[in-house]
């Protein structure tokens, strides 16, 4: 089920301080790092970049007008599958080094 | 023979099931529809005079996008998806289920027909 209108989006507090901050006309870092995944994108989060924690680093995430209404988290995938061993990719360079 | 919204022509079914031939026009939204028309549900497709007709056209032009213009908006939102490089649209570009379900086993709708697994057998041997 969706969210209550009422409460409004949710945002972490300290992105909704960061953001503020840099609309106000502060210093504007290369990324705003954050863990908050959960947060939601608003619209004056647009143009900026966040450096959003995947569990292991902040990957940089800049937001585009295309992403507000998605959470923080949707951009920075958690997981690392780079296939099994044996699929067809493999498979076929090693072949080549015989 | 009844054409409504371009190529649909439903058979000798009932007015509310051939409605829901219609891509976007399911079980509710036909029964909605007809109740709002004045035409009996149980009338057949092919007893609808050119009056229900016209009356039912205007009124699934009144609510719009069905057929063509659905299907463009949703593939629109999928590649919206994707383009942002959001969670879901990499799902949707790797062709597996979009909504957090078990990939383990299951998942054939998404992935298609299995794929055949004599590698495995194989790979102990080679090493």
């Amino acid at each position: 089920m969706a969210r209550s209108v009422k409460k409004g989006a949710f945002i972490d507090k300290s992105i909704a301080k960061a953001v503020e901050r840099i609309r106000a006309g502060g210093a504007r870092p290369p990324a705003i790092k954050t863990w908050s995944r959960r947060s939601t994108i608003t619209p004056d989060m647009v143009g900026l970049t966040f450096g959003v924690h995947n569990g292991k680093r902040h990957l940089p995430i800049y937001v585009t007008e295309n992403m507000v209404g998605h959470k923080l988290g949707e951009f920075a995938p958690t997981r690392t599958f780079k296939g099994h061993s044996g699929t067809k990719a493999e498979k076929t360079s090693k072949v080549a080094k015989k | 023979m009844a054409r409504i919204a371009g190529v649909d022509l439903p058979p000798n079914k009932r007015a509310q099931v051939g409605l829901t031939y219609i891509y976007g026009i399911g079980r509710s939204r036909a029964t909605s529809i007809l109740k709002e028309a004045q035409v009996n549900l149980d009338t057949r497709v092919r007893d609808l005079n050119e009056d229900e007709l016209g009356r039912i056209r205007s009124i699934l032009d009144a609510q719009g996008e069905i057929e063509g213009d659905l299907r463009k908006r949703v593939q629109m939102d999928i590649k919206r998806l994707m383009d942002i490089g959001a969670y879901r649209g990499l799902r949707h570009r790797r062709g597996l289920p979009v909504r957090g379900q078990r990939t383990h086993t299951n998942a054939r709708t998404r992935k298609g027909p299995r794929r055949a697994t004599i590698a495995k057998k194989k790979a102990p041997g080679k090493k």
